[in-house]
């Protein structure tokens, strides 16, 4: 299982893997906001901890769709299927790498982003340990998602129709957690339950995701 | 491994490795083959044959457990198959090595280099799949049953834009693996030179029948 | 006799076509009588006004929104565990018309809210349940609609259903931690502590009751329609076959 992992990430580092695909949207999007909202620093600070994350959010969707369909299509994923590693483990790791190569960067990245949007000074830390909590539960979800829609055809648009309602606990709970955080007030409850959420689907959603992957394949 | 229906059972004889009785498989919802049934032992080899849409790669796939059968039994022993499907299942940006020993890793498998010799591979070993030509892909995604272990080799069109010199180094490693107490069941439509008893699906075509259940309650 | 035996589509047919037309008539029934009731025979409202009566359209389609899902994931699981495929046909049935409700529901409330609350939309709590309800329907639809073959399309809307029916939920709890409501904590409950007074609440019960027939006969119908559709898909299969 490991050397899954290890070739997922060696695919994301190659060219054309896509590794930059996500933190690049990322940045387009933090640094197009201030241009439509307007140059107003207290504004934008405000509104900065929403931006970030909803930002985040879309840099995980947009590369989703690469998690399978390339193993699909080249004849791995049936290879795999039939490989005396379980399904499960496969679909773990692959979820793993997926955060790695998004979900990481995106985390360390933010920071830095945030100085653009003029965050309050005590967001930083929340910032960080929010999307260090909530992006792994982005990656577990989506590439259930991805899952779901291994088989099909410009499945890209499909797919980010399915995974958007189920990424919006993650979102409230994460955003909700740094505002708090970053206006001084307690965030516990939504911290623990962005960590709820992603311990919950990283237990379960593995399972889902390859007996789905098991239904798509036959 | 049977993932679906297929049920493993442990009546195989001493050199039999795999017992197929009246076989039927799906495709799309219809029904393509049934009756199917044969017995593989240790060193042989079995050539399907059969026009095309027969049902050869349904079959194997059925085998392999990547769909479930209609009806019949599949008696073998878990974790004996390896499918080598139409896609080879490289990866471009990878080299010959990292691709051969990902696979070896996944099978806990830990010395390519049998595998690069048999397909004559070595001087390749360093360069990107992207760079290879249809016929050297091809090469290496045979190269990759060989870093399985597994007994027997159920194998779709595999000499597909082989030249002659590569199907022979195919032959070879068939017959080494036969010679090792393996097996191989081989969808093709050419020659191999190899020694094969051959197994023609033209008989096996499905009739109409009722998949699921859902409308024979209607008859 | 038991409840699976309607899981055949034979004795599906015949049973649902006795009483579809009895379900159909009597949602017309209810429907008119509750409708007439409560936009003619109650009072309005001493500040709201007359606009109070889109409450009689509101809160049932609301309601069959809810339930509609629910039923959904009922016959989803029922699919998966027995494979009948009566049961995943239903809750395809079932989807369109939840999500019709619900874009009814979202309607109504926007017409309501207007000279209630001052404004189309606002993200309430239930406002916001209800747009990712429809998103879930949306998707739910889509998935149905992109998958050739009629098993592993209900396979995979059924696995859907199950996982979307918890994180609808977990949306549930996030949305009302996220933002305090402008609505009323319940429009009917049993206890007496705050609901719609009685005068209302009548007419109410009976145009629930008339959209909960009107759903059932709906669903009825499209189910037919789905098991008369995979039967000439199965009849054209079998004659290419020949």
């Amino acid at each position: 299982m490991i050397a899954v992992l290890i070739r997922d990430m060696r695919l994301a580092m190659r060219a054309g893997g896509g590794f930059g695909l996500g933190l690049a949207f990322f940045l387009i999007v933090v640094v197009l906001v201030p241009f439509g909202v307007g140059p107003q620093t207290a504004l934008l600070g405000k509104i900065a901890p929403g931006i970030l994350w909803v930002g985040a959010l879309l840099a995980c969707l947009l590369s989703l769709d690469r998690i399978f369909a390339l193993d699909f299509e080249d004849g791995s994923l049936d290879l795999l299927a039939t490989a005396p590693v379980p399904l499960e483990g496969v679909v773990a790791m692959k979820a793993l790498a997926h955060w790695l190569t998004t979900g990481l960067p995106l985390t360390i990245a933010a920071p830095f982003l945030g100085v653009l949007l003029n965050m309050p000074q005590a967001g930083y830390g929340w910032l960080v340990v929010t999307l260090a909590v909530g992006t792994p539960a982005l990656s577990f979800i989506g590439t259930f998602g991805a899952a779901l829609t291994v088989g099909l055809k410009r499945g890209g648009l499909l797919l980010s129709l399915l995974v958007l309602p189920l990424y919006v606990p993650t979102l409230i709970f994460g955003a909700e957690a740094l505002r708090l955080g970053a206006e001084g007030f307690d965030n516990v409850t939504p911290l623990l339950m962005l960590a709820g959420i992603t311990a919950g689907v990283i237990a379960l959603l593995p399972f889902v995701a390859a007996a789905t992957i098991r239904i798509n394949l036959r | 491994m049977a993932l679906f229906g297929a049920d493993v059972l442990g009546y195989l004889g001493d050199m039999e490795l795999m017992n197929v009785t009246n076989l039927a498989c799906a495709r799309g919802g219809v029904a393509v083959l049934e009756g199917v049934g044969f017995s593989l032992a240790a060193g042989q080899v079995l050539l399907l044959r059969g026009p095309n849409g027969i049902g050869k790669t349904t079959l194997l796939r059925t085998l392999a457990g990547l769909q479930p059968a209609l009806e019949g039994d599949v008696q073998v022993a878990p974790d004996a198959i390896t499918y080598g499907a139409h896609a080879d299942g490289l990866k471009s940006t990878l080299t010959v090595t990292e691709n051969l020993e990902f696979w070896a890793q996944v099978y806990g498998v830990t010395d390519i280099a049998p595998a690069l010799q048999a397909f004559n591979l070595e001087e390749l070993a360093d360069r990107a799949a992207h760079n290879l030509s249809a016929g050297q892909k091809r090469r290496l995604g045979l190269a990759r049953l060989l870093v399985t272990g597994r007994k027997i080799w159920a194998l779709d069109e595999p000499t597909v834009s082989l030249d002659v010199a590569s199907v022979a180094l195919f032959a070879d490693a068939v017959r080494s693996h036969c010679a090792a107490g393996g097996a191989a069941l081989i969808a093709t439509h050419i020659d191999l030179g190899l020694e094969a008893d051959v197994l023609d699906l033209t008989g096996n075509k499905a009739g109409p029948r009722n998949l699921a259940g859902f409308d024979e309650a209607f008859e | 006799m038991s409840i699976w035996e309607y899981a055949n589509p034979k004795l599906f047919m015949q049973t649902s076509g006795k009483y579809l037309p009895w379900f159909a008539g009597l949602s017309l029934i209810t429907l008119v009588a509750g409708m007439i009731w409560g936009y003619f025979f109650t009072p309005d409202a001493e500040n709201f006004g007359s606009s109070v009566k889109i409450i009689y359209i509101h809160v049932p389609s609301a309601f069959v929104a809810i339930n509609a899902w629910i039923m959904m994931l009922i016959t989803s699981l029922v699919w998966l565990i027995r494979r009948h495929h009566v049961s995943a046909l239903a809750a395809k049935a079932a989807a369109p018309i939840g999500m019709t409700m619900t874009l009814i529901a979202l309607f109504t409330g926007a017409i309501w809210g207007q000279p209630m609350w001052g404004t189309y939309w606002a993200w309430d709590p239930r406002l916001t349940s209800f747009l990712i309800l429809f998103l879930f329907y949306l998707g739910y639809i889509a998935l149905w609609e992109a998958i050739d073959d009629p098993d592993t399309a209900a396979d995979l809307t059924s696995v859907l259903c199950l996982v979307g029916s918890v994180f609808a939920l977990l949306s549930r709890y996030a949305v009302n931690f996220w933002s305090q409501g402008l609505h009323q904590a319940a429009s009917l409950s049993v206890d007496k502590e705050e609901h719609v007074s009685d005068v209302y609440a009548w007419p109410l019960w009976i145009c629930i009751i008339g959209f909960v027939l009107l759903f059932v006969a709906l669903v009825l119908m499209r189910t037919r329609t789905e098991i008369r559709g995979r039967r000439m898909k199965a009849l054209i299969a079998r004659e290419r076959v020949a």
